[in-house]
């Protein structure tokens, strides 16, 4: 089960003790439980979001799974949450702009995503990782910097133009747990005990009250950084990780036989018996998002997924991406891509990698398979856009919670650092370096690279630039960060 | 003659009908096989909680042993999923349901992941709470508070003298015995680890954890503060205390009702059952039949049924065994694999149902139809099988239990609409069968049928 909080992980396990509880503690949170004591520590922050009221949904189109967050909190009925997205999907822009936000989780090395290959003093402070001169493509605006070879495909979109980085993102005074720094990046502020996230506020002011898939999480659970304090938001898995299927049951039969459970459902789903009103809830609502989302399911001809198969292939994609068996990201933005396409009313989209970078030993192998999966997922998932017509509407803003530390530990791995890389990546994307290289000369206290872009300033200028809405709104002491000119 | 003995709270007194007994079977078991309702509601209620309550001698595995495809015999230890088709099989074929059911409540009590360990330990640990299912709580806290798996799941093989891991120390107290701040501070936690000091393990390259054992010098032997107490504690206090503790019977009696009853606890019933539950010296089976005696076990809302407790219960109905691993994967569909508990502190029997675990449950019906899906060229109800016929046939097919009128209704309307303006020759023999076929996947899936 892949929401099993598992404190003893078998086999080797090569991520901190503080990574591994605090993902324990978000699993346990994002299932609207409290964590038990062993894995809570008064000093992390909550996440973003929890306690929002939870319902699921089923997502037609694909016949996907969607947890719809906050319906509850707002007043929505499930007819009105299903009538709220049909009409939402007619009544937004077909140009209008949609975001992604992938978080590499743990901890990315960002002094081996771009490094200053054959610098002395990168090769002091990393003997045995240095990525070496040469072996990578070389970075646009600054000769000295060399892209990991496993991200390859990102550097050729960079030479493309088509993609941001900021090689000393972070912000002052950086806290080195996990869970903490993942939270200020999430809430868009350093602030610990701020509970909604910097996609949810924006949509709290500027989306809507009824279209849970404004904000749509890909987690298979709410995403922190899509926290809402009033409207809707959605979570699925991947769109088509889950069918209803009847045994010998076929056609307009099998159709009116789905619809008969949920009919019964819609019946019962207030009686006064909790456990009939469980079962009939689930099944109604099973039902209502089949009805709400007809004219997805109709367009589809998704069937299911191997593990060694094409992604792009089973959406309907003349991309291919990574295999499936590498992960669950291909499959996720081919997914996407596919909604997107087919009119989904999105604005805000969160993700968050397979790969845990949090890296501290035996680094290498982590990082080049994960970083390889990253990079090749993105890059079909943009020629997958342009292919489809709809690259103008994307951009995706790929983050991490910190760097690691410049000199290298003695289990051939690193340990946390301060300020990292992000990308933002897109057809509209002002490609270029914004900020520079953090220099290993001028280290912090702590060996750790300092940051020369805040990622407020970031998110400011993406409010502004990319929805054209004012970040002040969203961002708290907006006015006091810089902004980038991030949107051509 | 009384065959239980006077039981220490209200009885419930109602007309023990087929319907009574079915909730009882479903609760305290694995639902009923065909006839077993009827049988069991005429032994009255004394008789039929004691057949549960009170079995003889060895449980008997009743019908065809357990197979995967192509008849391969179940490998519990080395194959993945294969252990949670075992117990899935006993729920189904033992002839001691309560047995199981108790080993069910134990298990997410005590949860423990074989994701620490290995099959073979958590088989092994499965037996020791089949041991004491319906034994003594003071007995079964010590059992598995050395209980390899729960000794590797909890780090109680770490827990030494002078590195104490608080670990299972904290998890025994709020979730095992006490309750979450209830009768203790982080000070009992910490010197209650110390107590349970001294336990370690072999690693071998070849069989991985073996040779569990309590290492007097790994032990902590100091003085210990406990509850306010002072001695040079070991594990078996640390036990005796927790059970003795003056909040732990409040804390048993309420989260073990909390497993077969959906009211509330009254505090009059609750203090009954403390009571009984101390004088009788943490013996656990008496407690169990004045609960499944209880008025509010008949009289109280419905519970909605687990999934693995459902899933067993539709193989029963339809008079089917294990012949398929797919249950292992299914049951992560529906939300409960047997020896991968969510967490710690086990499932939450309060939410088993949302529209992922909703479909979950509709691929298991399909599990369960993959044997009994018509096709072919003929219809076994023939040509003049009426709406109601089909349905009463679908009905019978899973064990013969009635549902609402309301549920009824919306299956009948169903197999109207598919039969309507079926009038050909060719079209007879298809459309009966997708009639009750699609009844066949309706009906486990009714909200009265998921529940008890």
């Amino acid at each position: 089960m892949s929401d099993t909080p598992n404190p003893q992980v078998s086999g080797p396990q090569n991520y901190c003790d503080g990574f591994a509880r605090s993902q324990m503690v978000r699993r346990v949170l994002a299932t609207g439980k409290r964590p038990v004591a062993r894995e809570w520590d008064p000093r992390m922050p909550i996440p973003a979001g929890v306690g929002v009221d939870r319902r699921h949904f089923l997502a037609g189109m694909f016949g996907g799974v969607a947890m719809v967050y906050g319906a509850e909190r707002s007043g929505l009925t499930d007819r009105m949450l299903g009538n709220g997205i049909a009409q939402a999907a007619s009544l937004q822009s077909p140009n209008s702009p949609i975001l992604v936000s992938l978080f590499m989780q743990g901890g990315l090395d960002s002094l081996s995503l771009l490094a200053p290959a054959g610098d002395p003093l990168y090769e002091k402070y990393r003997p045995t990782l240095a990525v070496a001169p040469g072996s990578g493509v070389q970075f646009r605006e600054d000769p000295s910097l060399t892209w990991h070879p496993s991200a390859t495909s990102i550097g050729n979109l960079h030479n493309a133009g088509k993609v941001a980085v900021f090689p000393g993102i972070g912000y002052g005074d950086p806290d080195l747990s996990h869970f903490t720094s993942r939270h200020y990046w999430e809430v868009g502020a350093t602030d610990a005990s701020l509970n909604t996230g910097w996609m949810g506020r924006f949509l709290d002011v500027y989306g809507d009250a009824s279209n849970p898939f404004q904000g749509l999480s890909m987690d298979g659970q709410m995403n922190p950084s899509l926290a809402t304090a009033k409207n809707p938001t959605a979570a699925i898995d991947q769109p088509n990780n889950f069918a209803v299927y009847l045994n010998g049951v076929w056609g307009d039969a099998s159709n009116w036989t789905l619809e008969t459970a949920s009919r019964l459902g819609d019946n019962q789903r207030h009686s006064t018996d909790p456990a009939i009103k469980q079962v009939a809830s689930a099944a109604s609502e099973v039902g209502i998002v089949r009805r709400s989302l007809k004219p997805w399911s109709n367009a589809s001809t998704v069937s299911g997924t191997d593990s060694t198969s094409n992604p792009g292939a089973v959406y309907g994609s003349s991309v291919t991406y990574p295999e499936a068996s590498a992960g669950d990201l291909p499959g996720r933005l081919a997914g996407l891509a596919s909604m997107i396409a087919h009119g989904l009313p999105l604005s805000c989209v969160a993700l968050t990698t397979d790969t845990q970078f949090d890296t501290h030993a035996s680094q290498t192998a982590t990082f080049n398979a994960g970083v390889q999966l990253v990079s090749d997922s993105l890059a079909a998932f943009q020629a997958d856009l342009e292919a489809r017509g709809i690259d103008d509407r994307v951009i995706v803003h790929v983050w991490s919670e910190f760097g690691r530390r410049a000199q290298e530990n003695t289990s051939d791995g690193t340990d946390h650092g301060a300020a990292g890389t992000s990308l933002l990546i897109g057809s509209r994307v002002n490609g270029g370096m914004v900020g520079e290289f953090a220099p290993l000369s001028q280290l912090d206290v702590n060996g750790n690279q300092r940051e020369n872009v805040d990622f407020r300033g970031v998110y400011c200028s993406l409010v502004e630039q990319w929805f054209k809405k004012d970040a002040g709104a969203v961002i708290e002491h907006a006015s006091r960060f810089p902004r980038y000119s991030l949107i051509t | 003659m009384s065959l239980l003995g006077p039981s220490p709270t209200a009885v419930y007194k109602g007309p023990f009908t087929e319907e009574a007994a079915t909730r009882l079977l479903w609760r305290a078991g694995f639902g009923p096989r065909p006839g077993d309702a009827e049988r069991v509601s005429k032994l009255g209620l004394e008789a039929a909680v004691a057949s549960l309550t009170r079995p003889s001698g060895q449980a008997k595995l009743v019908g065809k042993a357990p197979h995967g495809a192509k008849n391969v015999p179940l490998d519990p230890i080395n194959v993945w999923g294969d252990d949670h088709c075992w117990w899935l099989d006993r729920m189904v074929r033992s002839d001691q349901q309560l047995t199981e059911r108790m080993t069910l409540v134990w298990h997410s009590w005590f949860a423990t992941s074989e994701s620490a360990s290995s099959a073979q330990l958590m088989i092994d640990q499965n037996w020791t709470m089949r041991r004491q299912a319906l034994g003594n709580f003071h007995q079964l806290l010590l059992d598995i508070t050395v209980d390899p798996a729960m000794l590797l799941w909890l780090n109680g093989n770490e827990n030494v003298k002078g590195y104490p891991n608080e670990n299972y120390g904290r998890e025994m107290l709020e979730l095992f015995t006490l309750g979450a701040d209830q009768g203790y501070n982080e000070d009992d936690v910490v010197q209650n680890a110390r107590a349970l000091s001294g336990w370690t393990n072999t690693w071998s390259d070849t069989k991985g954890p073996i040779d569990f054992r309590f290492d007097p010098t790994l032990h902590d032997n100091g003085v210990k503060k406990i509850f306010g107490k002072r001695g040079r504690f070991d594990w078996k206090d640390s036990c005796r205390l927790a059970v003795t503790h003056k909040w732990h019977p409040s804390f048993f009696v309420q989260k073990l009702w909390g497993y077969f009853v959906g009211a509330d606890l009254p505090a009059g019933t609750a203090k009954q059952l403390e009571r009984a539950y101390v004088s009788g010296g943490y013996e656990v089976r008496p407690i169990v039949e004045a609960i499944l005696q209880h008025p509010l076990f008949y009289e109280g809302p419905r519970l909605v049924i687990p999934p693995v407790v459902w899933t067993a219960g539709m193989l029963r109905a339809s008079k089917q065994t294990i012949t398929t691993t797919n249950w292992a994967w299914i049951a992560s569909l529906t939300g409960q694999v047997l020896f991968q508990p969510p967490n710690v502190s086990g499932w939450d029997y309060a939410s088993w149902l949302d529209t992922a675990r909703w479909a979950g449950r509709l691929w298991a019906v399909n599990t369960a139809l993959q044997e009994h899906t018509l096709s072919g060229k003929t219809y076994p109800g023939g040509d003049s099988e009426t709406n109601a016929e089909s349905y009463q046939t679908a009905i019978d097919f899973w064990g013969g239990r009635p549902l609402s009128k309301v549920a009824a209704q919306h299956l009948l309307d169903l197999g109207g609409r598919i039969s309507h303006g079926q009038n050909q020759t060719w079209e007879q023999v298809e459309f009966r069968q997708q009639r009750q076929n699609a009844f066949r996947n309706l009906v486990p899936m009714t909200p009265d049928w998921m529940t008890a």
